[in-house]
């Protein structure tokens, strides 16, 4: 048996906490009820360190880090809300809103969408960047859900869901910049993919309505991604 | 092999090529390619096959001044012909001993020849980079032999340390310190990796090293492999570059054929083999993270680091990656000292840089300077200046992650340093001259479509943040843009760069941020007059309809 990994201890927003060696900051913030903002973490999935909400600052450190991915250190002083900080993340959610065509009163995850709640949360009230409203399209060609292109901020939690924890790798992203997208499979209609197992689990690590169950409306359409939890540690008992 | 069947080796080839001690060396890297000195080559073998001469045409690499060719070197008089066509063959191979052609006269007395400080170009355009037997006449080959019988690989990154060695893909990370790095850290296998994923607009110096002196690249790879203890190579090439992708093919099986690649290489322990790598078009491949990736077969998108590919690089080994530029210095280190390579440069920019001279300059070409080389110097004596009529603006370096460097700054010394001062970066080595024909806003514009088009998606401020100021930018070149944009603007420069994942979306708001240093008035007049004083954007005609 692995010897147990070290304690260290360190200070996040001027209180002492401790965590273990191989613990990000992330993790070791909410397990002393410090909040740190993120959109593409889930736990029980791989980190992306891709939605650039959980930097925090690092005393002695000229540059931000990913509290997602940066573990934690002996005699480290974090520091998780600043007027920078804060700035960066509402301009993220700006970013995120004037990139694709998010209209909140007809989707189908209004007031259940975790970008709508982030807004709320940092006080975005406007956006000021122009919106880009790209045309995107709609596949509705799977027979339990629906992808919509126009809802999606990319932040891949499904890609991860898939390939780690169904183990059927059928999304992916396609294109770079502004163009990137969700593919399934090798870009073909997400009912035609001979991969998918229609588990549903992307459906229900998606924060936004871009994956959602058919015929689902309002409070239906709530989603719980809990089940990773349960599944990693039966997972653990069985190692 | 050993050192003694290297040094015949080498005497055949020297004994070879004095049989014929006539030579007319015609450029074929892609360069004087692109103006067909393959068939320059080709006429000029058939009249020498013709008039019965004794002389022996070869193809070798680039010579530098690539604005002039095809050029063709002549020796051993040295005389050097520029924009030498097909039809000229018979008056140089009639001229071959006798007079030169003055009409073709390209003099090698020129500052432009005569400024430069040649150690990774030293051989280039001078050997032939598809026969190992010429590098090897040229001394090649001796550093690795040296080094791997003579010293142990402590010693080896002991001199790499000492001469002060930076990282020449940009970032000038110490050398040494990288290589020692991936030497401590344990591991069963471990990878070296050369990063020929140049990208930047305007920079084609790793191209030009690659299609001239590949084998001077794998010598340092097969040193470097030897110093960190790695048994496996991979050079990541872009697509872009079929004839550096062939050469350096051509090399490794070359270096294989004498034993210089494989197992138990020079009859020691060293096991080390490596293979060609193409990227399929994507800047982002050039960082490292990303290139590891796209090795590996999967989607070339950077990872937030540490850990450091030193610690955990492809397929999780330690991995020791530099440019090939990096590499390229390595024999000349190894052969002559690492002392030797740090009397050059300045204090904390050791050895030469070579730079891809480009834009609104008399000279373009291929340089290669010591660091610490005046910005002047390199434009107006190096490169001649700026053509008639008009007059210098800026130099833009680093390509789309550097900045555009005004007149004032043109007696700064070049180094690591007073770059990143100056709001650029060393980068690669692309050098762009512009004049006063430049729109600096719409260079800023230029810039920016490119790290848009090139961010790979991943984070959100450098997928999303890089099309707004593109959007902004446009604006403004339109003649349509407010002062609330210029505001909106900055804070997108200030967010992008601080908060993007990896250098690409860091570095992007540079050509931005250095325009708007030194060339503010031009956005001022962008926005408020509608007017572009260069002449470049349409916001003049805007205000013409609106009127």
């Amino acid at each position: 048996m692995n010897p147990a990994p070290a304690v260290k201890t360190l200070m996040i927003d001027g209180k002492d906490v401790s965590a273990r060696a191989d613990q990000s900051i992330l993790d070791a913030a909410r397990e002393h009820d410090i909040p740190i903002p993120t959109l593409c973490h889930l736990d029980g999935l791989s980190e992306a360190a891709a939605c650039r909400l959980c930097l925090v600052e690092l005393k002695g450190s000229p540059r931000l880090q990913p509290a997602c991915v940066t573990l934690v250190e002996e005699g480290m002083e974090v520091t998780t809300q600043s007027p920078r900080l804060e700035k960066y993340r509402r301009m993220v959610v700006e970013l995120l809103f004037a990139e694709r065509n998010h209209v909140c009163s007809i989707c189908v995850s209004n007031n259940m969408c975790e970008l709508q709640d982030m807004a709320k949360q940092l006080g975005v009230t406007h956006v000021r960047f122009p919106y880009r409203y790209p045309r995107l399209p709609v596949d509705t060609s799977q027979e339990r859900f629906t992808m919509d292109h126009n809802r999606c901020i990319l932040c891949t939690r499904c890609v991860r869901v898939c390939m780690e924890i169904e183990g059927a790798h059928t999304w992916g992203v396609f294109g770079r910049g502004v163009d990137a997208h969700l593919i399934t499979d090798l870009d073909i209609p997400w009912g035609t993919s001979d991969t998918c197992t229609s588990c549903g689990k992307c459906v229900q690590v998606c924060p936004t309505g871009a994956l959602f169950e058919k015929s689902k409306v309002g409070m239906q359409s709530q989603k719980n991604p809990d089940f990773l939890n349960y599944l990693n540690e039966m997972r653990e008992i069985e190692r | 092999m050993t050192f003694e069947e290297l040094e015949q080796l080498a005497a055949e080839a020297r004994e070879n090529r004095e049989k014929s001690p006539c030579e007319l060396n015609v450029c074929v890297a892609a360069g004087c390619l692109s103006l067909h000195s393959d068939a320059v080559k080709k006429s000029l073998e058939e009249e020498v096959k013709r008039t019965g001469a004794t002389c022996r045409v070869r193809g070798t690499g680039c010579m530098g001044l690539c604005s002039l060719g095809p050029l063709v070197a002549s020796e051993p008089s040295g005389l050097l012909y520029k924009s030498v066509a097909a039809t000229d063959a018979a008056e140089i191979v009639e001229n071959l001993e006798g007079a030169p052609v003055p009409r073709l006269l390209c003099s090698r007395e020129q500052p432009f020849f005569q400024r430069q400080n040649l150690i990774v170009l030293e051989n280039s355009g001078r050997i032939d980079p598809e026969k190992i037997e010429e590098y090897i006449a040229v001394d090649g080959y001796q550093a690795l032999v040296h080094a791997l019988t003579e010293m142990n690989p402590n010693e080896i990154i002991q001199e790499v340390s000492k001469s002060g060695l930076r990282g020449r893909g940009g970032a000038g990370y110490p050398t040494g310190l990288k290589w020692s790095t991936v030497a401590k850290t344990a591991g069963t296998t471990k990878y070296v990796i050369c990063n020929a994923d140049e990208g930047d607009p305007g920079a084609f110096m790793d191209r030009s090293v690659l299609e001239s002196d590949p084998h001077r690249v794998l010598e340092g790879m097969a040193i470097a492999a030897y110093a960190v203890g790695a048994t496996r190579g991979y050079i990541y090439v872009r697509a872009e570059y079929p004839l550096a992708v062939k050469r350096f093919g051509t090399a490794i099986r070359e270096a294989r054929r004498l034993g210089l690649l494989g197992s138990q290489i020079c009859n020691t322990k060293f096991n080390f083999d490596m293979e060609v790598r193409i990227g399929g078009g994507a800047f982002v491949c050039g960082e490292e993270t990303a290139l590891i990736a796209s090795i590996e077969g999967r989607r070339g998108t950077p990872r937030p680091r540490p850990p450091y590919p030193a610690q955990a690089g492809l397929w999780d080994m330690p991995t020791l990656i530099n440019n090939v530029e990096t590499f390229a210095n390595i024999p000349s280190i190894v052969r002559r000292g690492g002392d030797w390579y740090a009397s050059i440069g300045t204090k904390k920019s050791k050895g030469t840089k070579v730079f891809a001279l480009t834009g609104k300059v008399r000279n373009v070409g291929l340089i290669e300077v010591p660091m610490g080389t005046t910005l002047r110097q390199i434009i107006y004596e190096i490169g001649g200046g700026v053509p008639e009529g008009h007059k210098f603006k800026a130099v833009q370096t680093g390509g789309p992650s550097g900045g555009c460097i005004p007149e004032q700054f043109l007696d700064l010394s070049v180094d690591y340093e007073s770059l990143r001062e100056l709001g650029s970066i060393m980068g690669s080595g692309g050098m762009i001259v512009m004049d006063d024909s430049a729109c600096m806003v719409n260079v800023a514009r230029y810039f920016m479509e490119f790290c848009m088009s090139e961010s790979c998606g991943k984070c959100i401020p450098c997928r999303s943040g890089t099309a707004q100021m593109y959007e902004l930018l446009t604006r403004m070149t339109l003649g349509t843009a407010t002062p609330r944009d210029l505001e909106l603007l900055e804070e997108l420069c200030d967010m992008v760069s601080s908060t993007s994942l990896c250098g690409l979306g860091q570095s992007a708001p540079n050509p931005v941020l250095s325009t708007l240093r030194y060339f503010r008035d031009e956005y001022i007049e962008h926005i408020n007059e509608k007017r572009c004083r260069a002449g470049v954007c349409e916001c003049g005609s805007a205000v013409e309809v609106t009127a």
